[in-house]
């Protein structure tokens, strides 16, 4: 295929205009050891009739299951509205809004996102957007080592191991302290240890595990040593539990797919990121403003930049550029839609079909909650088998059956990270039941 | 003051008139949403933690919602809608067959953690991608999972970091041009390391006596653009990395600008030893306002080791896997990054082919030159040698003789129907006007564009009072930046405040 317009006359009167002849003029000021002499060794050019199919055999190469898998991507119900308004050219296919003046749909779009998040959130201040909830704990890690001038970080060990994989291997490259704090039945217990203080203190609500975690209990820990608090959340509890900022963190984060995109095998998703009005330049990535035109008319605009590195280059509060803007967009729209009475309905109902599930599978032999701490739309599950192989024979039943808990967890070995959403049916819960009680029956 | 809520009309018709928030068109007991009833039996549950009150968010209906989005898009610009001759961004056309790959089910509703068996497709989406993207880059492995070119950077800096601590030392100082994008310095930064600027010299190249003179053992690693943000090929980028490799350290390709060499020249020839790539800009995948985009992070043999991890791997049985590189810097992505970026990008590849992407490396430096050869009259070039895909003119001679400014070009341009270039960048050129028209605009479009630049320069030579007053013509004028930072105003509730 060819997406240049140029007829073969094109080129020929482009080229002699500049006084060349052969394309591969363009290239003659190039030095010849790095000028490449053969062709691209890559499949020929495809017509698209031809990609499509080669791209639609891919595709059907990933099997369709029944997802009761989370750890952060969450199979909800995606509202066609949502991919409908988000899809459109003008969204998808604009730049960066630093030219304000024929940008006002996507700055009013992610200024309305940032009003939406601190909804949720509870707190003034939301950026528009970051790349996913595990650099977005890196981001604050980042601005809590820069405000606080420490560099020891606590970490509960209830946050997702991905999050942790992602913040390790920044502190590795900058000698930070990382101290992990234990789960104990569930939920995690803050040692205080002295030294070194603490720059953050990042808790997961609920925790990977899915058990709700104990709010004051880590607030207590983070003021005790004088470290910013930070909550990883799920946005889809946000209408059931209480909101991260009426809980007194100073910053909220998280894994935002479940709002307005898909599972995407895991990306694009979304990094949530909110704060308080003290940390507001501290903050990292975007923020859109709203002020006037020269006519006194509202403009939105992208503001606060001294903080960004395309200003302060190695002053920067962050180096993110690019971000998700386009998944912040179908969040808001996913956000409007729900409105506070649908947030609500999708927590409560998933996390009711989550202890429903959750009772049935303790009935089958050998099979229990790894602990007694309330959790709510996701519980880890030992099992009498390798979870890894009760996986694999679920997936040939249909089912991804959930996510086996890393080695990583020496508290709940064996254990099966199993979630819901609102989107399963009962007869979907019935039924995994019923294959898992088989799977485990037959080894 | 209130809108008042509910609002399905538009005044003017279309497009134009001011825009209420959600919150204003919020009218309590309205919605949107719907849900089946619960179809369990419910258990009591006495959450701890719980939600007191539901969070205020707007409460509108579908209909309302879609007014107020299909309002809001008509008040942006897109490249579907016209050129976008922004310098360094690659703002090209984006095929709709790559939008189509990327919401086939089997790719869009697949959940990361499904295991290898069941998601053959999406790996094989990634296998086939880092082949490809190595060919194209010279490299030996990659990994797709940074998601931005930023975070391509800093998983570049962290390889390098830990490349020397295996060697002995992390050193402590990389170099980057007084030309850099914003972002080098900041990932140079981020990874602990402090940033050494290098100047350029008369011809608008790395000056490579400042640079010998700069490069000692404690020096990590050079990151260069080439072509580098000044549109220009580095021709002594061979001596370059000679200079960089003799002291130990690496050198750092920032794929902005790989549109322009594709087909053509590979960074690996060059003697580059990390690679990032911008798919968002070189292949092809839509920039949605501002992200998501994918920064893939290509290495050299001996760096492979240290890629962030699992990578996709052939398995004996033919199947693929995972495996996670033996001295890898763990992971910078708590998935697998923007896949279905991927996806797109992959699909543009395949459908260009070898001869496909060199015909983009041809046409985007024909049209950048043409353009460039269309305005010289009165835009200058910033720097005597030919172009590559974009070039940085310099309104300098205009501001002295009329008053008005690169920003006053660029707020004229948006009247005249046309997107402005980028302003102000590279730093280092007075006036600076950075053009990227890319190879899918048409000869005739050039001509246009080139029409509408010497028209402002005209019409600010005749009149130069008028230079400040553009643009008059888009939804809104030059907004109040000064107002907008003192008082900030960053959600609706800080507006009822």
């Amino acid at each position: 295929m060819d997406f240049t317009p140029h007829t073969p006359a094109d080129v020929e009167r482009l080229l002699a205009s500049l006084g060349l002849e052969d394309p591969a003029d363009l290239f003659a000021h190039l030095p010849p050891g790095v000028r490449l002499q053969r062709d691209l060794d890559v499949p020929a050019p495809m017509a698209e009739a031809t990609l499509m199919d080669a791209l639609a055999s891919l595709a059907a190469r990933n099997a369709d299951l029944v997802c009761f898998a989370g750890g952060g991507i969450y199979d909800h119900h995606l509202p066609p509205v949502v991919r409908a308004l988000t899809l459109r050219p003008e969204f998808v296919t604009s730049y960066t809004p630093y030219q304000s003046e024929v940008s006002q749909g996507v700055l009013q779009a992610l200024f309305e996102y940032q009003s939406m998040v601190a909804a949720i959130t509870g707190l003034p201040v939301a950026n528009a957007s970051l790349y996913d909830g595990a650099t977005a704990a890196l981001e604050a890690v980042n601005l809590a080592v820069a405000a606080t001038r420490r560099r020891a970080l606590w970490v509960s060990r209830g946050l997702s191991p991905r999050t942790r994989e992602v913040v390790a291997t920044f502190a590795r490259a900058r000698d930070f302290t990382v101290v992990e704090h234990p789960l104990v039945d569930g939920r995690t217990v803050w040692e205080r240890s002295a030294e070194p203080a603490p720059a953050l203190v990042l808790v997961a609500q609920p925790n990977y595990l899915g058990y709700i975690e104990d709010y004051a209990a880590a607030r207590a820990a983070a003021a005790d040593a004088g470290a910013l608090l930070a909550a990883a959340v799920d946005p889809m509890l946000l209408g059931v539990l209480r909101s991260p900022g009426s809980a007194g963190c100073d910053l909220a984060l998280g894994e935002g797919q479940p709002l307005g995109s898909p599972p995407a095998f895991g990306g694009p998703g979304l990094g949530l990121f909110a704060g308080t009005a003290a940390l507001l330049h501290r903050m990292p990535g975007r923020l859109v403003g709203r002020t006037v035109d020269g006519e006194g008319r509202v403009a939105y605009t992208l503001t606060l930049r001294a903080r960004e590195q395309d200003i302060r280059r190695e002053k920067a509060s962050s180096n993110i550029c690019t971000n998700q803007s386009l998944n912040a967009v179908a969040a808001a729209v996913h956000l409007a839609w729900l409105g506070p009475g649908g947030l609500a309905e999708v927590g409560r109902q998933s996390v009711q079909k989550a202890h429903y599930l959750a009772a049935r599978l303790c009935r089958l032999p050998g099979a229990r909650l790894a602990a007694a701490a309330p959790f709510a739309r996701e519980f880890c599950l030992h099992l009498p088998a390798d979870p890894a192989t009760v996986v694999a024979a679920m997936a040939e039943r249909g089912y991804l059956a959930g996510i086996p808990v890393p080695d990583d967890y020496p508290e709940v070995p064996g254990g099966l990270l199993v979630a819901v959403t609102e989107r399963r049916t009962r007869a979907e819960l019935d039924g995994y039941v019923a294959a898992l009680e088989e799977v485990l029956r037959h080894g | 003051m209130a809108e008042p809520g509910g609002r399905a009309a538009s005044s003017p018709l279309v497009g134009g008139a001011t825009e209420p928030t959600l919150a204003a068109l919020s009218v309590p007991g309205r919605r949107a949403w719907s849900m089946p009833e619960l179809d369990v039996p419910p258990t009591p549950l006495d959450l701890p933690e719980a939600n007191g009150e539901a969070p205020p968010l707007p409460e509108v209906s579908e209909r309302d919602l879609v007014a107020h989005f299909t309002r809001l898009a008509q008040r942006n610009f897109a490249v579907d809608l016209g050129a976008y001759p922004l310098g360094s961004c690659t703002m090209k056309y984006n095929p709709k067959v790559c939008d189509w790959a990327a919401e086939l089910p089997g790719f869009r509703d697949l959940h990361p953690a499904t295991p290898a068996a069941q998601s053959q497709g999406a790996l094989a989406v990634l296998f086939e991608a880092e082949r490809v993207l190595c060919e194209i880059t010279g490299m030996a492995r990659a990994t797709f999972q940074p998601p931005a070119g930023a975070s391509g950077e800093l998983t570049g800096l962290l390889i390098m970091r830990a490349f020397h601590r295996a060697e002995g030392n992390p050193r402590s100082k990389v170099i980057i041009p007084d030309s850099a994008h914003g972002t080098n310095p900041a990932s140079v930064s981020l990874a602990g390391y402090q940033a050494v600027p290098v100047p350029s010299n008369h011809r608008g190249m790395v000056d490579l006596d400042s640079l010998r003179r700069l490069v000692d053992a404690d020096v990590a690693g050079l990151m260069l653009t080439n072509p580098n943000t000044l549109g220009l090929f580095e021709e002594e980028i061979e001596s370059i990395a000679a200079v960089l490799h003799a002291a130990g350290a690496l050198v750092y390709y920032d794929g902005a600008n790989l549109n322009a060499v594709l087909g053509i020249a590979r960074p690996g020839d060059m003697g580059f030893d990390i690679v990032h790539s911008n798919l968002h800009k070189t292949f092809a995948t839509p920039h949605g306002g501002g992200g998501p985009g994918a920064g893939p992070v290509a290495v050299v043999e001996h760096l492979a080791p240290y890629l962030p991890g699992p990578l996709p791997a052939r398995r004996p049985d033919g199947t693929l896997g995972w495996e996670m590189p033996p001295a890898s810097i763990g992971r910078v992505h708590g998935s697998h990054g923007n896949f279905l970026v991927v996806v797109r990008a992959l699909t543009y590849m395949l459908a260009l082919g070898g001869p496909g992407l060199r015909r983009v490396a041809e046409r985007s430096v024909l049209n950048a030159r043409y353009l460039q050869s269309l305005i010289t009259a009165e835009y200058d070039p910033a720097f005597p040698a030919p172009c590559m895909h974009e070039f940085v003119a310099s309104a300098a001679r205009l501001k002295r003789e009329t008053g008005t400014r690169a920003l006053d070009v660029a707020k004229a341009l948006l009247d005249l129907g046309f997107h402005a270039p980028t302003m102000y960048f590279p730093l280092i050129v007075e006036e600076a006007l950075m053009v990227e028209p890319t190879e899918t605009e048409s000869p005739e479009t050039l001509e246009a564009l080139a029409a509408a630049l010497l028209a402002v320069a005209g019409r600010a030579r005749q009149d130069p009072g008028t230079a400040h007053d553009h643009p008059r013509r888009t939804p809104v004028s030059r907004p109040d930046e000064a107002r907008a930072a003192r008082k900030p105003v960053l959600t609706w509730f800080m507006e009822e405040a």
